[in-house]
């Protein structure tokens, strides 16, 4: 069926083309604008010339942001958090979604133990008795503070849960005849065929260590082993330049603050823009996975 | 209980037990710290030598200096956001519903999702550069407008709707692709009886698309009625200071001053006992609504 669109459709359709390229480009246009200061000289960014890309182009802010220790031991200290805590949540969430994906016939306690696990994600015990709790349990200090306390995702594993329970019950079946028990079945049959939730989940919980910075700023008791985003607030947003080597404090007037921040701001998103693209359809169909309901 | 159906599902309970190990421990064990909410509670002496005071806290709460402001704060800030985070998502998705050049929607789609990835560390630092008076590009491109520069992170008027824009920014993209998804699941021979209908565009998104999208719209503004209580304490943390706590201070950022700099802590554990309550409330009444009306179930 041919189309004639009218003139006001065509109008519509050019304006609408033009907003959404507007509003896509409002969405990176301020990393953009970070980055291209970071490369820019501290007089340019100072007196405000820089927009799209660098004045005076310069990796200067760059080099004192890579020889500042305290931000690559932060770094280093989110490396193994992602690692540990992203290995950590995967194991767990299998481990609890291929139970609970069975029907309450073939598992009795299914129900009852679903409720425990649901009834977290409505009612919490609140930031103080929490921080209390991880003092008590003597996590407080270490990487485990990090990593523990949220190792189990609730909403992760009904993700999970809802995929396993897509696959076909004569593949389990078959695998039970062969005489493999659940753990066998979970690791040799479940697991090989769920990749596309197991990517799903990995992102979110690499997306999510990574960018966490509030525990890492109130269950670490020293400066040294914050992980990469509380260390960047403590720089960034509080201001807080204590922890600067004395003689970095006079290099710190040629590059100036502003250019600094801004190096640490991209370097500190660097990750999660690198993945990206490749995070982006997986999330795209995780989304769609976790908000189609029978 | 039959043996042969334990020796069955033994395993099953095995699987379960560690996480379930560390979500008693970690997501039940807090909620007992609740009794913290009634005593005069001391680090050292712990929760079973620190004085009791009953209701001491909660009285003393009610009469906390501008308690009311925060309250009043936190759900305007988190029912502008709610709202403005639904009709956002909503219309881009239905504007990027008529572009065909599927490339360009996929360039879209990938651009406008970006903010939601990054920390509120990172946001905030790029915000705070953004806004500066001095050197932020926002008021240069105000002056040379020629209005008079606004220090937008700093005043009471405007802050509230930084916080709001802001997150809306960040968050749009990913509700704007769940929308989108529910659009594609509307059926294209609704949309072509319509035009053999005579039905021109506009009427086809009144008649079929709004309607096509209602539940889930109704879903989503029902599940976020539990988040009212929560305004965004990590945006709000990074981007606040003293100068704009009358405007932007919510129950998240008092708890956390009271409790973990004031060390305070009875008073703060009161605040967020609270909180939790309330907003445990809601959200038990939004799951029940939308199981009532969307027939959704979370397992």
């Amino acid at each position: 069926m041919v189309e004639h669109p009218s003139a006001l459709r065509r109008l519509f359709i050019g304006g609408n083309y033009l907003f959404l390229a507007a509003l896509a480009i409002l969405c990176v246009f301020p990393l953009i604008h970070v980055l291209a200061v970071s490369f820019s000289s501290s007089s340019a960014a100072t007196a405000g010339q820089v927009g799209l890309w660098p004045v005076d182009f310069t990796t200067r802010s760059y080099s004192f942001v890579a020889n500042e220790p305290a931000f690559m031991r932060s770094l280093f200290v989110s490396l193994q958090r992602v690692a540990l805590g992203v290995g950590i949540n995967m194991l767990l969430a299998v481990m609890l979604a291929y139970p609970l994906a069975k029907e309450a016939r073939d598992f009795r306690w299914r129900t009852f133990y679903v409720w425990i696990f649901v009834f977290t994600m409505l009612f919490n015990g609140g930031l103080i008795p929490t921080y209390l709790v991880v003092q008590k349990t003597g996590l407080a200090g270490s990487l485990l503070a990090l990593v523990i306390p949220s190792a189990v995702n609730v909403f992760n594993v009904i993700l999970m849960l809802n995929f396993f329970r897509g696959i076909p019950k004569e593949l389990l079946d078959a695998s039970y005849i062969d005489g493999a028990g659940h753990w066998k079945t979970l690791w040799s049959i479940v697991v090989p065929v769920s990749k596309p939730v197991l990517a799903t989940v990995a992102l979110f919980a690499i997306v999510y260590h990574w960018n966490e910075w509030f525990y890492g700023l109130i269950y670490m008791k020293h400066t040294d082993d914050y992980p990469l985003q509380s260390y960047l607030q403590t720089v960034i947003v509080q201001k807080n330049f204590s922890e600067l080597a004395a003689q970095d404090v006079s290099l710190l007037g040629k590059v100036s603050d502003r250019t600094v921040k801004a190096a640490q701001i991209f370097l500190g998103s660097l990750p999660i823009l690198c993945v990206y693209p490749f995070l982006q359809g997986y999330f795209m169909s995780g989304i769609v996975m976790g908000s189609v309901k029978e | 209980m039959g043996t042969s159906a334990w020796k069955r599902e033994w395993p099953l309970h095995v699987m379960i037990w560690p996480g379930l190990l560390i979500v008693l421990i970690y997501s039940y064990g807090p909620m007992f710290g609740f009794a913290i909410a009634f005593q005069k509670y001391n680090l050292a002496l712990g929760i079973w030598k620190s004085k009791w005071i009953g209701w001491d806290n909660f009285e003393y709460l009610f009469h906390y200096p501008n308690i009311g402001r925060v309250v009043w704060n936190t759900l305007s800030i988190s029912v502008m956001k709610i709202v403005v985070g639904q009709i956002a998502p909503i219309a881009t998705a239905l504007l990027l519903n008529e572009v065909r050049k599927a490339v360009f929607k996929r360039a879209v789609q990938t651009m406008i999702y970006l903010p939601y990835f990054l920390s509120w560390v990172i946001l905030g630092g790029i915000m705070i550069d953004l806004l500066s008076p001095s050197e932020g590009i926002v008021n240069q491109f105000l002056a040379w407008l020629g209005f008079e520069r606004v220090f937008f992170l700093a005043n009471n008027d405007w802050f509230p709707f930084v916080l709001v824009f802001s997150d809306v920014w960040k968050e749009f993209g990913f509700h704007t692709i769940v929308y989108l998804a529910a659009l594609t699941a509307i059926s294209p021979a609704l949309y072509e009886a319509a035009v053999v209908d005579g039905a021109g565009r506009l009427k086809q998104t009144w008649h079929i698309t709004l309607p096509g999208i209602l539940p889930i719209v109704i879903l989503l503004a029902t599940l976020s009625l539990g988040n009212v209580v929560n305004a965004g304490f990590d945006q709000v943390f990074n981007l606040y200071s003293p100068v704009v706590y009358e405007s932007g201070d919510i129950i998240d950022t008092l708890v956390y001053r009271l409790g973990l700099l004031d060390f305070q802590f009875g008073l703060a554990t009161a605040v967020g006992l609270l909180k939790s309550i309330v907003g445990f409330v809601l959200i038990a009444i939004s799951y029940v609504l939308a199981y009532r009306f969307a027939n959704y179930r979370i397992f």
